[in-house]
């Protein structure tokens, strides 16, 4: 079976101690050693503000995993995150698909500038200083600013 | 749509970025002229919207913790669905409120 990549989140109590982090990713290291996957990358953020509050909590601590595997090896990991006490949330994200339509589209409009540039007797990649100078107008602001206008 | 006030498109001038500028030194943004609305994620070549950039995200949640609307932020359809799956993922993860004030 082809493996897939996830991600998985989980936010944990703003108290935890690196004691309790180490012993819960040992925990999840093991999981995945035993169902045959991989873990690939550990990112721990730290603590966070919550954007609500969680029970009687305001912060919490991020951790984020990339792990490839089967999905029955992550049913596995989200039915122990939810009976653990210290986690306030998690989330299994698959990531893979989506990152290869991403892949794809970044290939296709590559390959769709090449062509014009050749097209228009110009070599393929860009040249140094080529390009927009980059006098962008937009200032970011995406706030609505009260008047709406059908285009 | 301001179409009338702009140059040809495939000018010399090029297209949208440089109509914009145009507008500005006018002095005749709003009113008359409206600023044409370009999908971010089509101009800044965002093939992948993460629901961890709460960066980006924040920008198309308003105060109130909604999704900006389409018809507001100019998004295109495509990104603007993938958008909302972001967003909705981000709150699920308190990144991102469900609702404030």
């Amino acid at each position: 079976m082809s493996a897939r990549t996830y991600e998985l989140i989980y936010i944990l109590k703003p108290e935890a101690n690196e004691q309790e982090v180490a012993d819960l990713q040992a925990q999840i290291e093991a999981v995945i050693q035993r169902l045959g996957g991989t873990l690939e990358k550990t990112e721990a953020w730290g603590r966070r503000r919550l954007a609500y509050e969680i029970g009687k909590h305001k912060e919490g601590f991020y951790v984020l995993h990339v792990i490839s595997g089967s999905g029955e090896l992550m049913k596995e990991i989200d039915r122990r995150l939810r009976v653990i006490d210290g986690i306030l949330r998690h989330l299994v994200v698959r990531v893979d698909e989506r990152q290869q339509v991403a892949e794809r589209a970044r290939t296709k409009r590559m390959e769709e500038s090449r062509r014009r540039r050749v097209a228009r007797g110009l070599p393929p990649e860009r040249q140094p200083g080529e390009g927009p100078q980059h006098d962008n107008d937009d200032d970011g602001d995406q706030s609505y600013d009260g008047v709406d206008v059908e285009v | 749509m301001a179409f009338g006030a702009r140059k040809p498109a495939g000018g010399p001038g090029g297209r949208g970025k440089a109509a914009a500028a145009g507008d500005k030194a006018g002095g005749q943004r709003r009113g008359l002229f409206r600023r044409r609305k370009v999908c971010k994620f089509c101009a800044d070549r965002i093939d992948d919207i993460n629901y961890k950039d709460v960066k980006l995200l924040s920008g198309f949640v308003p105060e109130r913790g909604k999704v900006l609307p389409r018809r507001i932020s100019g998004t295109c359809a495509k990104h603007q669905r993938s958008l909302r799956v972001a967003i909705l993922r981000a709150r699920q993860l308190a990144l991102l409120p469900y609702a404030s004030d």
